[in-house]
């Protein structure tokens, strides 16, 4: 994995391609991105680079220990800070308190893009994995939306580890690979990539070089 | 709707084609492409619906062609539009024209709208 990018979800548009076909895109606000701290074999065991995204504009609510933390780096309060796992070269290239700017992302080029995806709540088997439910009609009784069975008699005489049961559903971190990405703007740091990606607008992401798909 | 997206929109928002209404007769000229040939072909009707905002918005134009209705949408915004052509405005009550589609002949005329 090489260094991504960290961001923000806008919201979802579309745009014309010159011969008239309709793109459904993702904006995300991707950037002023700053490095924070660099972590190296040597210290702290693993090679990576920290970055922080968006800038805490009330600086007073940032704690003494965090605040100290950006201070070092001579970067402004960030609320979104996440790691890259990076080799060594990469961890030199980078110097503590500049800034990552889109412009390390082509038009035409594959990213994977990680966020948390929106809460569902308590969910059925049916919203949860997709079972088909029961018959509405020929004399089904108060058995609508149910999983059917969830297991054999008395051997094995409990329920299979992993059965797909209702339960909590969403707000879990949740990858999408391999987008295109349709536009890069770096004079206000915006990323438009084709498609969906997780969780709520307003909702922080990570986005990656796609792992499985290049150029 | 977020500021940002709402500019990166009106980019790619075609501001050049003169503004439609409901009831107005159109002639929309639209690029087509064969092979690796292009042409421009006409359609030409009553504008019976809007719909959508920005860069999503669509228009539906419906035109009765040997006694058989026919509907096209067009994206408002889409660059393969090379050019709309209003040609006469109509007195119009109702927002969607969808009562046309029942009626045939003489009754399916809408007045004429005379500035």
């Amino acid at each position: 994995m090489g260094l991504g990018i960290l961001g923000k979800k806008l919201g979802m548009t579309q745009i014309f391609h010159g011969d008239g076909s309709i793109v459904p895109v993702t904006v995300i606000q991707a950037g002023p991105c700053y490095v924070v701290q660099k972590k190296t074999a040597e210290k702290e065991g693993y090679n990576a680079v920290q970055l922080g995204f968006e800038e805490i504009k009330k600086v007073n609510r940032v704690n003494k220990p965090r605040a100290g933390h950006f201070k070092k780096a001579n970067t402004p309060p960030t609320s979104f800070l996440r790691e890259f796992r990076v080799n060594a070269e990469e961890v030199d290239a980078n110097e503590v308190g500049s800034q990552i700017s889109v412009e390390m992302f082509e038009i035409g080029e594959f990213v994977d893009v990680t966020g948390t995806s929106k809460g569902k709540g308590f969910a059925g088997v049916m919203k949860r994995h997709g079972f088909a439910g029961a018959p509405a009609s020929h004399g089904a009784h108060e058995y609508f939306r149910h999983g059917g069975s969830i297991g054999q008699n008395m051997t094995p005489g409990r329920t299979m580890k992993g059965k797909k049961m209702p339960g909590h559903m969403g707000n879990s971190r949740v990858t999408v690979q391999s987008l295109k990405v349709v536009e890069v703007r770096s004079d206000n740091n915006i990323l438009m990539i084709e498609g969906a990606i997780p969780g709520p607008n307003n909702g922080y992401v990570i986005i990656n070089k796609a792992v499985k798909k290049s150029k | 709707m977020n500021e940002t997206i709402d500019l990166l929109e009106k980019e790619h928002m075609r501001l050049d084609l003169p503004e439609i209404n409901i009831g107005d007769n159109v002639k929309v000229y639209t690029k087509i492409f064969e092979g690796d040939k292009e042409r421009v072909q006409v359609f030409e009707g009553i504008v019976i619906r809007k719909r959508g905002g920005n860069t999503r918005a669509t228009f539906t134009v419906r035109k009765v062609s040997y006694s058989v209705g026919i509907e096209k949408t067009f994206p408002k915004h889409s660059p393969l539009i090379e050019n709309i052509e209003v040609m006469s405005k109509s007195k119009i009550r109702r927002s969607k024209l969808f009562y046309l589609r029942n009626l045939r002949g003489k009754a399916a005329k809408l007045k004429e709208k005379r500035d």
